[in-house]
C-alpha cells in the first residue's frame, strides 16, 4: 500500500519504447492515463494526509520547538503522551465520554430497532405521516428546541451537570437510526418474514430470532454511528454539562485543554490526537459496516 | 384502509385489526413518546417562549411581538449572523458537492493502491470536529503554523486564515473540505452503479469524455447530487462547533468559568445563527428572543426539507 505513495507513477523505467500502430498507440494513452489518475490521487492524498501528519509531528516535540513553527521535530519526546493523561481531568473526560456514547448507543440501538421494523413492514394507515415526520426530526436543528428542553431538565427534573439530559432521549428513538434501519430492512426478502409467520411466529419472536441476525450489519452501522455521534457531540455537552467539569466529555473539554495550555502547542496536538485515536480504531475494526451504511443513507430508498 | 369492504366488519376481522393496531402502536411507542416528549413539547415552548419577556430569574412577561420585532428589524448581530449563515450554505455545500463528486471519480479510476487512497480520503470525515478544527487552528497559525511556513519557504504570501475576517470562512470551508468523507463514499457507491453497456453505447457514438459524463453519469447521479445539496443545506444551516471552536481559539482569549465571548472572531465573520441563538440564551438569558431567532432558523431548515421532500431525492419510499 505505501509502496505506491512513495513511488509516485511516472519514474522513466515505466514508460515504454516508443512504438507505431493502433495497438501501443492505445497502449500509451493507458500508461498516460495511469499516470495521471495516480499523480491526482497522490496531489489528493496530501491533502488529506498531511493536516494528521503534521500534528503527529508537532505532538512530539519538545516545548520550544513546538512554538517555533518546525517542520520536524529535533528530539522525540513521547512523554507529552503521559503528560496528557496526568492533566487534571483528562481521565474522567474519558469516561464521561464512554459513558455518553455507549449507554446512548446501546438504548438508540434498542429503541430504534423495533420502530423501524414497524415502519418497513406493518401497513397502517399514517405510515407515510411517520415516515415524513422521522424526516423532519431528522432536519430539525438542535438549536430549536434546545432552551425549553434545557429549562424542563434544569428546573424540573435538576438533572442540569450531568450527562443524563443527553443519555435518556436516546431510549425513545433516534430518528437518523430509525430512518437507516428502515431502509437496511427493506432490503431482507419479504419471504423470510412471511414464512416465519406461517411457522406461527409472532411479531417480536420474528423481529428477534429473524429479523436482527438477518439485519445484523445495518445495526451495527447505527450503532457506529451514533457512538461517533456522541463522541463528537459538544453541543449537547456544552448546554448539559458546562457548568460542571466533572461532566466534561473529551469533545467538550479539549477545546478547555487548548485554551489553559495556552502556549503548548504540542501538549494540545497529543491530545488532539488522542480523542481523535478511538475513532480511527473503531474505523479500522469496523470499516465495512460503515461504509455501507453510509451508502445507504444516501442511495438506496 | 383500502383492501378492506366498506361497512361495519365481521367481529372477527374487527378483533384482528385491533389487534393489529395496538401491536403496531407498541412496536412504534419509543419513538411516539420521543416525539412527543422532545419534538413536540419543545417546539410549541419555543413558540410560546419567543412571545414571553423571560431571563430564567423573574417571572415571565408576555410581550407580544416584541422579541420578533427585536430580532428580526434591532439586534445588530442579527444580519452578520444570518450572512455568514447564508454564506456558508452556498459557498461549502457547492465546494463540497463538487470536490466530493471529484474525489468520488478519482477514486473509481485509481487502480493502484486503491484500498490505501480510499481509506486516506475517508479518514478526516471521522476525526471529532472539535479535535479537527484545534487541529487546523494549528496547522493554519499564521505565525508559526506548518502551512504558512511551507507557503513562506515556496515564497507565497500567506494569509492569516483564522485570524483574518475574509479568510475566516474560506478556512471553515477548507476544514470542511478535508472531511468530505461521506459524500465521497455516496458518490462513489452512485458512480459504480452506472451501467456499463451506456458507457460503450456513448463511446462508440463517438462521445469524449466530457459527452460520457454530461450524457452517462450525470443523469444517473442526479438524484444523489440533488440529496448531497438538500442535506447539506440543512447541515450548514445547524453549523455551529467548527466555527465556535475556530473563533474561540484563533481569538487566543483564554475561557474560564463564567467568562463571557462574543462569538464569530474575527470581526463577527464566524458568527453563525445557531452560534447566536446560543449566546442569546445561555449567555444573555435573554429567553425569548433566543427562541424567536431559532424559529428563523427552524423555518429556513422546513423550506430546505419541504424541497427535499418535493425533490424526493431518494428520500422517500416509492412503494406507498
Amino acid at each position: 500500500m505505501t509502496t505506491t505513495t512513495l513511488n509516485p507513477p511516472g519514474a522513466p523505467s515505466r514508460v515504454p519504447a516508443p512504438a507505431s500502430g493502433p495497438a501501443a498507440r492505445a497502449r500509451r494513452r493507458r500508461i498516460l492515463h495511469w499516470i495521471a489518475v495516480h499523480t491526482l490521487a497522490v496531489a489528493a492524498a496530501l491533502f488529506f494526509v498531511l493536516p494528521f501528519v503534521f500534528v503527529f509531528l508537532t505532538s512530539v516535540m519538545g516545548d520550544d520547538q513546538a512554538m517555533s513553527g518546525a517542520l520536524w521535530p529535533t528530539a522525540w519526546h513521547w512523554s507529552q503522551y503521559v503528560t496528557v493523561f496526568r492533566t487534571p481531568g483528562f481521565l474522567d473526560w474519558w469516561k464521561n465520554s464512554l459513558l455518553y456514547a455507549g449507554l446512548g448507543t446501546l438504548l438508540t440501538v434498542c429503541s430504534a430497532v423495533p420502530v423501524a421494523y414497524a415502519l418497513a413492514r406493518f401497513r397502517f394507515r399514517g405510515r407515510r405521516t411517520a415516515m415524513v415526520l422521522v424526516i423532519s426530526t431528522m432536519m430539525l436543528p438542535p438549536q430549536v428546541i434546545v432552551i425549553p428542553m434545557y429549562l424542563v431538565w434544569a428546573q424540573q427534573l435538576h438533572l442540569a451537570g450531568t450527562l443524563w439530559p443527553l443519555i435518556i432521549p436516546m431510549a425513545f428513538g433516534d430518528a437518523y437510526s430509525i430512518f437507516l434501519l428502515r431502509q437496511f430492512l427493506l432490503t431482507i426478502p419479504r419471504e423470510y418474514i412471511e414464512s416465519a409467520a406461517v411457522d406461527g411466529c409472532g411479531e417480536l419472536r420474528t423481529l428477534l430470532r429473524i429479523i436482527v441476525p438477518m439485519a445484523r450489519p445495518g445495526i451495527a452501522a447505527v450503532a457506529l454511528f451514533q457512538f461517533f455521534f456522541c463522541w463528537n457531540d459538544y453541543f449537547g455537552p456544552q448546554i448539559y454539562a458546562a457548568q460542571n467539569p466533572a461532566s466534561w466529555t473529551l469533545s467538550y473539554g479539549l477545546e478547555s485543554f487548548k485554551s489553559a495550555h495556552s502556549v503548548d502547542w504540542n501538549l494540545t496536538m497529543a491530545a488532539t490526537l488522542l480523542v481523535m485515536a478511538p475513532v480511527m480504531l473503531v474505523f479500522f475494526f469496523a470499516q465495512r459496516a460503515f461504509v455501507e451504511g453510509v451508502t445507504l443513507t444516501g442511495v438506496k430508498g | 384502509m383500502a383492501h378492506l369492504p366498506a361497512g361495519a366488519p365481521a367481529p372477527a376481522l374487527r378483533r384482528k385489526r385491533r389487534r393489529e393496531r395496538l401491536r403496531t402502536l407498541g412496536f412504534l411507542s419509543p419513538w411516539l413518546i420521543g416525539f412527543c416528549a422532545f419534538f413536540g413539547y419543545p417546539l410549541l415552548a419555543t413558540v410560546f417562549f419567543s412571545f414571553l419577556h423571560y431571563n430564567q430569574i423573574e417571572p415571565p412577561v408576555f410581550v407580544g411581538l416584541r422579541n420578533w420585532t427585536y430580532v428580526l428589524t434591532q439586534m445588530p448581530l442579527f444580519g452578520p449572523a444570518l450572512g455568514n449563515t447564508l454564506w456558508l450554505v452556498v459557498v461549502m455545500v457547492a465546494l463540497r458537492v463538487v470536490f466530493g463528486l471529484g474525489i468520488g471519480m478519482l477514486v473509481t479510476k485509481i487502480k493502484t493502491g486503491a484500498g490505501f487512497f480510499r481509506t486516506a480520503f475517508y479518514l478526516p470525515y471521522l476525526a471529532p470536529p472539535v479535535a479537527a478544527t484545534v487541529a487546523f487552528v494549528f496547522l493554519l497559525n499564521p505565525g508559526t503554523g506548518p502551512v504558512n511556513e511551507v507557503l513562506g519557504a515556496l515564497g507565497i504570501p500567506a494569509p492569516s486564515w483564522f485570524n483574518d475576517p475574509h479568510w475566516a470562512k474560506p478556512s471553515l470551508v477548507l476544514l470542511s473540505l478535508w472531511g468530505i468523507g461521506d459524500l465521497m463514499v455516496i458518490f462513489m457507491a452512485a458512480l459504480l452503479d452506472v451501467p456499463k453497456e451506456q458507457y460503450e453505447a456513448a463511446e462508440l457514438d463517438g462521445a469524449g469524455a466530457w459527452g460520457r459524463f454530461r450524457y452517462v453519469t450525470w443523469p444517473s447521479i442526479t438524484p444523489i447530487v440533488l440529496f448531497a445539496v438538500i442535506t447539506g443545506v440543512v447541515q450548514t444551516m445547524q453549523y455551529y462547533t467548527q466555527a465556535l471552536v475556530a473563533g474561540k481559539l484563533a481569538s487566543g482569549v483564554t475561557i474560564g468559568p463564567g467568562s463571557v465571548i462574543q462569538p464569530g472572531y474575527p470581526d463577527h465573520s464566524t458568527l453563525t445563527v445557531p452560534q447566536l441563538v446560543y449566546s442569546l440564551g445561555f449567555q444573555n438569558f435573554n429567553t425569548g428572543a433566543a427562541c424567536a431567532l431559532s424559529l428563523v432558523l427552524f423555518v429556513l431548515a422546513m423550506a430546505a426539507t419541504s424541497l427535499l421532500m418535493r425533490g424526493r431525492a431518494g428520500l422517500l419510499p416509492a412503494e406507498d
